[in-house]
Formats: C-alpha cells, structure tokens, sequence
C-alpha cells in the first residue's frame, strides 16, 4: 500500500514555488468580522491599484491574499504585509492608495495605519510588539489570516495534509489513537473528556459501517474559535476529521455547522470539493486505499444541538432533542451505527499532533490539561478577538496583557466564561491558572472558551437573567426540571431586577438550581443553573441590593434607576430640560432644575446633556 | 405564531426541493429550509404535502420540526430580514436599546415582529460569532458591526428610501 502514496513533501515544494511567484503576498483579513467592517472593497481596491506595481522588495509582483480570521477582529480591516512585518488596522477603502505608493513602491510604513497600544498611546511598528499577538500561543489558529482559505495549494504549502500521509503511511489505526491519548488532548467543546479515550472506545467498535462527525454548532453566545477556524483554515479541520475515520475505521463522515455561519459553511464546501477532486479526500486518499467522503448539515439555530445525543438527532433529520446515555455514541449512534463526536477544535488539534508528536503538544499547559486552548475574549475591554494561550494561562495575563485591560479605564469587575453553562471569576481569581480542573474547582468551566469580560458597570443579577433567559428559551422541554425549573428561576430572576424581589427568592433560587441540575437528562439542564450560583457565590450582596435597597448597584436595572440633578452643582444653564424628550425637568434659567420622578422614563439623556456633571445616577 | 396557509401554493416548486433531496427522510430539515427560501416561510400546506410525501413521515412530524428550530417561521417573514444580535457580548455592550430603536422605527408592539407592509420582520438571535464587532445587526445577511440606537435607525431609513425610489 504504501509504495503507491503520492510524494507529498514533493508536493509541498512544488505548490511553494508556485506561491514564491506570486512576489510580495498582502494578507488581507477576509473572515466574518473584516468582511463586515468593508474588508471586500479593500481588496478589491488592492487588486486594482497594486496589479502592475513592482514593489521596493524587489519582487516581480505584488498579489493580494485574501485569508481568514487573524482574530484581532476590533481593529478590522487587518492588512498584514509580511516584507516589513507589519499590520495595519482599521484599513478602509481610502487608505489603499497610500498603502500602496507609500509602503509598497517605497518602503515607508503608513505610521497613522498602524496599531496604537492604549497603554503607551504610540504606534506599534512591529508584529511581534503588538501585545494582542505576543502573548499567545497559535497552534489550532496557526495558519487563520496566514493563507487564504479558499485554496489547497496554499493549505498544502504550509504543511496540510501531511499528518494524514504520515498516518497513512504507517497504516497503523492503533499507533494513531496512542499518540492522541499520549498527548493528553481533551475535547475542547466542554465537557473535556480525554480525546484519545473517545477514540479507542469507538475504535472497539470498528468492523461495520461507523462515522465520524464533527459538531460545529457553537452555540454559546460569545465564542467563536470554531467559525474562525471553518472559515480561515477550513483544510486542517478535513485532515483532523479523515485521521479520526482512519483511526476509528470510518469512511463518511459529517459536519454539523450552525446556519448562522454561511461563509463558514461556505468556506467547508470548496475546501471539501478541492480536496476531493485532487485526492486528498474521496476514494483512495493520496494513492492508498483509504476512502473518506465528508457531508455537511447545516443545523437551524437550536443551542440543544451541541449535546451529542441531540446532534445526531438533528442530522437524522429529527427534532434535535437529546437522549439517555448508554448507549453512548461510540456503541450507537448516528443511524444507529458506532459513532466519534469531537467539536471543531479538537479536531483542529489533531493534525498538529500526529505531525509534531504528541510530546511537543503535552509540553504545553499544565498537569492535567495539555496543549493550548483558544478564547474569544469580548466585552467591556480594550482588545476584543480570538486568542490561542497555553493551558494555565491566568485570566490576568489574558485580560490585562493580551486584552490591553478594561476599557475607558474602567474597574474589572468579572468575567463570564463558558457562556450558559459557565460561571463567574472575579478579581480573586485573576491569578488563577486556567485550565478545565482549576475552572471547575471556582464554580465555572472553561466551556467552548467564551470569555465575557465585565466592568463596575454591569449588572451581575442582570447578566444572571440574561443567561437564565437564554437556557430557559433553549431548553428543549423534554426533561420536567429543566423546563419548568429554568421557566420559574427566570420568573424569579426577572422579578429581582425589576425591584420586586424577597430575600426567600435566593433560597428558592439555590433549592431549585439543585433539582434542575440532578433532574435534566443533558449537559443543557446540567449546567443552566450554573451562572445564578456562580453570581449568587461571588455577588450575593448585589442580589440582596435589588432586594432590600431596590437599588441596583451597576446603575443598571431600568427599573430601579433614579435620575437626580445635584443643586450645588446645578448652573441652571436648562440644557438638561432642552434635551429630556418627555419634559420631566422643570426650572428656570440660572437656577437649579429638578427632575419630576413621576414624568421621568430613565432614558439618560439628561446625564449626556449636562456639561456640569451636575446629574447623578443610582 | 401561528400556521397559515399559502393560497395558490405553487407545489411544483415543493416537488423540486423533494426530488432535489430525493425524498430523504433524513434531509427533512435541508428540505424544510430550501422551501422557507423560496416561500419566506414555512406554509402550513407545504408542510402537510412534505409530510405526506416522504415515506417515514407524518404532517405532525414535519411540524413538530419546524416547531423545534428557531430558523423557521410559519408567518411570512419581511422582504428585509433583521436579526439582532442578543449574544453574551453584544447584550453587555448594549445589543437591547438597538432593537428596542427597531420596534420603535418600524411600529412594532409586542407579539408582532413583521411591519405592516411587510418590507421588515426583526428577530433577536443568540450570537453570530462575530463578538469583536458587538453589537451586530444582520440585515439580509449583510453584516452591521458595532451599532447604535441611531445608527440602525438609518439603516433602516436607507432601506425605506431605496424602497421607495423604485
């Protein structure tokens, strides 16, 4: 078998020369965020301004390289031109032609282009200086914004589908699950159980007809690693998926992806496609005689899906509401027969693995969670974007070095991690090395990887109720506890912040967290109590301010907010009382005005209006 | 929500999703969306002749799938789609008062999330994935990052006056 494989170290080579050719590549960010910010027209504005230039480096031409998701999606549109190791940000179509006379044809850096640090306020020149990118670790996200995603020979050129070769070459299936479960790679969708166990188990199965199937329905609101890796390196998730099938002894696989990701579904079917037609997936892979064909289901928006039970349900066609386990997916599962569920990124980590050996991957993070983890680190801070750190990494070195620190220099308050299912770490924790046992231990779970970083100015009770709110709606009605109990812990939350709570609501609260977590069936009703507890542990005296004081702490709560304008502070210059559209604010020019609390809808208009600063608040 | 039924429904077009799917039992759900492209919505006919035309299947299945997933509508959905973002990181940065300013632009209370003239319906969804630009406002697919209560107000208000120029 393995005299016919094809050469694919020749093959790497021949596609470099191809793309040495190309002369000087401008990396344009083409991933969800950058499309949205205008990304499109700024290369379209390249293509046409930079097509005969001869650029100072020498080369014959300049190509414009359309990629995916570099991560630092905020300061989009992202130009990377590697000649000067530069990036600018925030690139719109105007700024094209300067890039192009100024850096390309001079070698002269556009200085108002690049990123400015919020911490030193000055321009930063080279990649490496930019604090977002010199912290992290990028294994899973090496390649996003590096090539473009919509071709092989540029996956093939930076190494993909070698591991698969290599695997191939070696023709051992068992060799394959030793070296995952010698790295000590966890599923990185949630639950973290250890990838390689997963494996053998399915692989005990092996004989009959078996599949694999990758969950790609990233449901948690927040995280976003896993359209950024479909979308920008769509090839190492194929070759991650076509070892699983090797290993495990499966031909056809499926990729289940949200529909709120159509350029990620987009991306897949001409990655998918290409890769058939050239070998690399299909019938006979590279010359051996392994067959792999993989499908693609788009899911229709029900977060329940991400259970694996529910999953299979929904590729089958049915309501996507999950099961009990035994039988487990891996004796029986999609149509009944042996089946492998790893998420995104999990199987994003296995080519890396087998390529560099599970050694190198279990050298990274901490005892017991290996490897490096990816955040979408969003919210109230400087830098928002996809990250990639070392297992162990403490939430300060990721919110206050890679995030650049809370923005408008406000106080950190918390953060959410893990979305719906998650919990809250607060400034005790900030020295925490995280990883999924130190999590887990502080209430919360690393989760997909959802980072939500909050300031003094949110309302913990009310993110609680967001979240409530959220399982409540996604709870798929099978399992009594978790449809009523969510149901009525929501009631109560709502109840809360609309200033009408009691102090026994936080007892029932706890009561009812207890009965919706050991009586739901799945992860979804397991863990939907767990952001009411963790806030509860954390903030509870801001629970009992909504309830004793009727004051929200965050100044938050609609409800509960009072506007008032501070006498002494009041010239009475009547621009507050121009501005309230309801004409709650009486008084007279050069005296003092006050606030009729019975007019008063809370809008703030008043609070943006006064050039005194005389109203307050609370 | 509440069925409605398609009166002249074309089901020629419903034969081709079928086919298209070859009648797949397990494609119930690519086949439920094909006909929501085409149809806007999912019209209770339409669900009624899939039903009835995939062996394995019943009319009460069909619907109780299109009930379970939150992509699918069975009122007619707006010429122009909006759906706001209600994600963990656009609600933090304000994703409410923009769609609290949707309603307010197009007219619409509680319980209903189409305009009257049915060039708009609004719904919230739970993350697009593109957190770094919260909050974001998908128009027909099309992406607004980092909205406002004004600035979706003039989306909306461009939209009205391309509308109406035609």
């Amino acid at each position: 078998m393995t005299a016919t494989l094809i050469n694919i170290k020749a093959e790497q080579e021949k596609v470099k020369e191809a793309i040495k050719a190309q002369g000087l590549r401008v990396l344009v960010c083409a991933g969800t965020g950058c499309v949205a910010n205008g990304s499109l027209k700024v290369i379209e504005k390249f293509k046409e301004l930079g097509a005969d230039v001869r650029p100072m480096t020498h080369q014959d031409k300049v190509t414009i390289v359309p990629t995916g998701c570099h991560g630092f999606c905020e300061q989009g549109v992202l130009v990377v031109i590697p000649d000067l190791d530069i990036t600018y940000v925030k690139v719109h179509v105007e700024d094209v032609e300067e890039i192009v006379e100024s850096h390309i044809k001079n070698g002269k850096p556009v200085e108002r282009l690049l990123y400015v640090d919020p911490k030193t306020n000055e321009h930063v020149f080279k990649n490496e200086e930019i604090n977002f990118y010199a912290k992290q670790t990028r294994t899973t996200l090496a390649n996003c914004g590096e090539i473009n995603a919509e071709s092989l020979d540029e996956a093939l050129s930076v190494g993909a589908y070698q591991a698969l070769h290599k695997v191939l070459e070696k023709g051992d299936s068992q060799w394959v699950i030793d070296e995952i479960t010698k790295s000590g790679l966890r599923g990185r969708g949630g639950g973290g159980f250890p990838t390689g166990l997963k494996w053998k188990f399915t692989a005990a199965n092996r004989g009959g007809k078996s599949y694999v199937v990758c969950n790609g329905d990233e449901g948690d609101p927040g995280a976003f690693m896993d359209r950024s890796v479909m979308e920008g390196d769509p090839h190492k998730l194929l070759e991650g998926m076509a070892i699983a099938g090797f290993a495990i002894g499966a031909d056809e696989a499926y990729i289940y992806v949200r529909a709120e990701y159509p350029l990620a579904i987009h991306r897949l079917r001409v990655a998918i496609a290409e890769a058939e037609k050239r070998g690399y997936l299909g019938n006979n892979i590279m010359g051996s005689d392994f067959n792999f064909t993989i499908h693609i289901k788009e899911g229709a928006g029900a977060f329940v899906c991400g259970e694996e039970t529910a999953l299979i349900a929904s590729i089958e066609g049915e309501r996507g509401m999950p099961r009990p386990k035994p039988p487990f997916p891996a004796n029986k599962g999609l149509f009944g027969r042996p089946t492998l569920i790893n998420n995104v990124e999990t199987l994003a980590n296995v080519a890396p693995i087998i390529l560099k050996g599970a050694d190198w991957f279990s050298s990274m993070g901490t005892e017991k969670s290996k490897g490096t983890k990816t955040f979408a680190l969003t919210g109230e801070v400087n830098n928002t974007g996809l990250i990639e750190v070392p297992m162990g990494t403490t939430l300060r070195e990721i919110v206050f070095d890679i995030g650049g620190g809370i923005r408008g220099g406000k106080k950190f308050k918390a953060v959410q991690i893990g979305g719906p299912s998650g919990g809250c770490l607060t400034e005790e924790h900030l020295d925490l090395p995280m990883d999924y046992d130190n999590l887990i231990a502080a209430g919360a779970m690393v989760g997909s990887g959802g980072l939500v970083v909050m300031n003094e100015d949110t309302c913990i009770v009310e993110v609680a109720r967001f979240f409530m709110n959220f399982t409540q709606n996604e709870s798929c009605g099978k399992c009594v506890p978790c449809r009523e109990g969510t149901k009525n812990m929501l009631k109560i939350l709502e109840r809360i912040v609309k200033g009408k709570g009691e102090m026994k609501d936080l007892d029932t609260l706890e009561e009812l967290a207890v009965a919706v977590k050991d009586g739901s069936l799945c992860g979804l009703g397991k863990t939907a109590p767990n952001p009411v507890l963790s806030t509860l542990k954390y903030f509870r005296d801001e629970y009992i301010a909504h309830i004793k004081d009727k004051r929200c702490p965050a100044g938050v709560c609609e409800a509960m907010k009072t506007i008032h304008i501070v006498e002494e502070l009041c010239k009475g210059c009547t621009k507050c009382a121009r501005n309230c559209p309801v004409g709650a604010i009486e008084g007279t020019v050069r005296n003092p005005h006050h606030i009729d609390q019975s007019k008063c809808i809370k809008c703030g208009a008043c609070l943006n209006a006064c050039p005194f600063k005389a109203i307050k608040q609370n | 929500m509440s069925p409605q039924t398609h009166t002249g429904l074309d089901y020629s077009k419903v034969d081709e999703i079928l086919s298209a799917y070859g009648y797949e039992k397990s494609n119930l759900i690519a086949i439920l969306q094909k006909v929501q492209e085409v149809f806007r919505y999912l019209p209770l006919d339409a669900m009624t002749y899939i039903g009835t035309k995939i062996e394995g299947l019943s009319p009460a299945t069909v619907y109780g799938v299109a009930t379970f997933y939150a992509q699918f509508s069975l009122e007619p959905k707006g010429k122009y789609e909006i759906k706001v973002c209600d994600g963990t990181a656009c609600h933090v940065r304000g994703s409410m008062p923009v769609l609290n300013a949707v309603y307010q632009c197009l007219n619409l209370k509680d319980g209903v999330y189409t305009s009257e003239d049915g060039l708009f319906s609004v719904e919230t969804v739970s993350c697009l994935g593109a957190c770094g630009l919260a909050p974001v406002v998908v128009v027909n697919g099309k992406v607004y990052p980092q909205m406002t209560a004004d600035a979706i107000k003039i989306v909306i208000a461009t939209i009205m006056n391309e509308e109406e120029g035609k």
